[in-house]
């Protein structure tokens, strides 16, 4: 038994590990399976998405090979355990960038598909599901499946964004988007409100590449106040790839590092530094995966770990309910150290869980404070649910099962489609009490 | 640019190392028992920048075939201009001390096996062409030790072997690093409690491997610390070495 806990760390729990060098090693791993199996790639979801408490976990970090690259049409198939960190390094020299990057290139493909992740290219590019051309699926019924939207079409729906419920993936053939750079062209805009949100939101919308930073501890008028930046690729600069991490948190900080002062102190400084503002080209690395830089930053929020809440909301009454949220997240004190806001395009997933919906989404840490922690997130969730939303399963610890199911109706067709020998803890919490 | 025959090439540190020398254009022979985990890697390195990764499936402990398999790589890919030497096995001590026929496994596997692979490359070196020798071996080679002393004697007699080689082929064209590697993460020491400051991942040895081949370093310990570490173990008096549990 091994302690393994996600990148929340709320909870730190046995699990039997089995390590796999290969894929045949993998496939076995799978048939073999002798009680609650589930796939963990580089443990970056925040909550139980890849816990399986007593149960077993193939872990899937030796599994990054790249098991072919046509570099003239840039179609990459690798294996589950590569990551973006590996897969950028292999690409962006031959001119090819992954389709969407989520906020951290620690994480794997397979995990990546698993969750279907999106990006700060959502509106015109959709999740990363759309891009994935065919999965590798092992079942514990010792079956090896392609899958694609031609081939076993419904268990690759099922199993983009399936939470790896369906079964273990084995590999990932994605279609890549050609870039002339490495650098990105930006633009950054302070923005004095929400409402100032949504005006550059839609006047950028020939920018593949948008985000917001949000000052959550703003109230009053000041509410929604933040920086708006956009990108895109660049034409010149060359093709370099990042470099490895300088910093890193060796330890724990006591007690957490990141308290409201020590937050507000941040996002004040942030708000100040005045050469942020304006057009500049950076790198893709500190664009895309800005708190990469700080290697395992989750430990400045201290031992008892952090929460994260990620809502998806329909555009109807997107304006109230962003606004609803941000006041309960300042009322309660509990600032959020990286609040991001961006909007959601319309292109579908072929994931039948895909956590996106066309509107908006926003996106707020908290630490761990216990009791009023987590009903601030209920709360939250509370508010989401009314407004026809819902919560991303890669970032939650805390939804109950009814505000799952409500979010995702579809949900009993990926039940349908389990692996029966295939369970995590999320899975556990959300759909026990519907079973 | 190099042409890289690597002897055990689904090892991970071997792929770890092959990974970093694909990305300079180097080609690679890839010799090791199974096809389909070779196939995989042989993949894997021609997309980080090899400029060829062919496969070569063979039983490398089957003393009988190395000199058929010697023929058959020179003669389908030509003369390698660097061997890493990879493969072995940790086995299980208290297993071979009962059944002899284990233990000569572990014996042939390590040592034999490897050192008559060496023996026939440098017998059937092409005159005038370089050939540079890598050699794993482990820090348990430095000391008998009763945990660990079967595995250690095959790693310490191919060091030995390796260094009379170095010896001979001092100032010539033939090269020969030995490298010493401390506990390393990968699925050879998969029964290990793992952890701590003391295990390296096998991309670290990498990187410390490629450096020795660069500077031509005769032997070197990965990570550095080892050097110490063994140093220490090498020198105590067997009165304190009696009472250590290692």
């Amino acid at each position: 038994m091994q302690q393994v806990s996600s990148w929340g760390r709320l909870r730190r729990v046995p699990h039997r590990v089995t390590r796999p060098a290969f894929l045949d090693q993998a496939r076995d791993a799978v048939r073999a399976a002798d009680g609650p199996l589930l796939c963990f790639g580089m443990g970056r979801s925040y909550g139980d998405v890849c816990m399986n408490e007593n149960g077993r976990l193939l872990v899937t970090d030796m599994l990054d090979r790249v098991l072919a690259f046509d570099r003239t049409r840039g179609v990459l198939r690798a294996e589950a355990g590569l990551t973006l960190d590996r897969l950028l390094r292999v690409t962006v020299p031959q001119g090819w960038f992954p389709p969407v990057v989520p906020g951290t290139k620690f994480v794997t493909l397979a995990g990546a598909v698993a969750n279907d992740v999106h990006g700060k290219n959502h509106e015109s590019a959709g999740t990363l599901g759309a891009h994935v051309l065919a999965l590798g699926l092992a079942r514990s019924s010792g079956e090896v499946l392609t899958l694609s939207r031609g081939e076993n079409a419904e268990l690759f729906a099922a199993t983009i964004g399936g939470l790896g419920l369906t079964g273990a993936i084995l590999w990932v053939e994605l279609q890549l988007a050609p870039i002339r750079s490495a650098m990105i062209d930006t633009e950054t805009f302070a923005i004095d409100d929400l409402a100032g949100f949504f005006r550059r939101a839609g006047e950028s919308r020939d920018w593949p590449y948008t985000v917001a930073w949000v000052d959550c501890l703003a109230k009053g008028s000041a509410m929604g106040r933040g920086f708006f930046i956009r990108g895109r690729h660049a034409d010149t600069g060359g093709l370099k790839v990042h470099r490895a991490p300088a910093l890193g948190v060796p330890l724990d900080a006591p007690g957490g590092l990141l308290n409201a002062w020590t937050i507000g102190a941040f996002n004040t400084l942030y708000r100040h530094r005045p050469f942020v503002l304006g057009a500049k080209q950076v790198h893709y690395d500190p664009f895309f995966f800005p708190l990469d830089a700080v290697a395992r930053w989750n430990r400045l929020y201290g031992p008892r770990g952090f929460f994260q809440h990620q809502s998806a909301v329909p555009p109807g009454g997107a304006f109230e309910t962003l606004r609803k949220l941000l006041e309960l997240s300042a009322e309660f004190a509990e600032g959020s150290f990286l609040v991001v806001l961006k909007l959601f395009g319309d292109r579908p997933s072929p994931g039948v869980l895909s956590f996106p919906l066309p509107g908006a989404t926003l996106a707020l840490d908290f630490p761990n404070k216990g009791e009023s922690t987590r009903r601030l997130l209920d709360r939250m969730a509370d508010v989401v649910l009314a407004a026809g939303g819902r919560l991303y399963p890669a970032k939650d610890a805390t939804m109950s099962g009814a505000a799952f199911r409500a979010g995702y109706p579809a949900w009993r067709t990926v039940e349908a489609r389990r692996d029966p020998a295939i369970m995590s803890d999320f899975w556990r919490r959300v759909t026990s009490e519907a079973a | 640019m190099s042409k890289i025959l690597i002897l055990g090439a689904t090892s991970a540190i071997a792929q770890a190392y092959a990974r970093r020398r694909a990305a300079q254009g180097a080609s690679f022979i890839l010799a090791g028992r199974n096809p389909e985990r070779l196939a995989a890697n042989a993949a894997d390195l021609v997309a980080c920048g090899a400029k060829a990764a062919e496969v070569f499936p063979t039983d490398l402990a089957a003393i009988e075939k190395i000199d058929d398999s010697l023929r058959a790589i020179k003669a389908r890919f030509g003369a390698p201009d660097e061997v890493f030497l990879a493969y072995g096995t940790l086995g299980e001590q208290t297993a071979a001390e009962q059944d002899l026929a284990q233990a000569r496994v572990l014996m042939d596997t390590n040592y034999t096996s490897a050192a008559l692979w060496v023996l026939g490359l440098i017998r059937d070196k092409p005159a005038a062409s370089r050939l540079t020798i890598v050699g794993i071996g482990s820090v348990a080679g430095d000391r008998g030790r009763a945990k660990n002393y079967i595995y250690g004697s095959t790693k310490a007699a191919l060091d030995r072997f390796l260094e009379g080689l170095t010896h001979k082929h001092d100032g010539s064209d033939i090269r020969i690093i030995r490298v010493r590697p401390g506990f390393v993460d990968t699925p050879m020491t998969a029964g290990m409690q793992k952890g701590g400051p003391l295990w390296a991942t096998p991309d670290k040895v990498a990187i410390d491997i490629e450096r020795a081949v660069a500077k031509g370093k005769r032997v070197v310990y990965t990570p550095w610390f080892w050097w110490v570490i063994m140093m220490i173990i090498r020198h105590l008096p067997w009165f304190v070495f009696r009472r250590l549990k290692i």
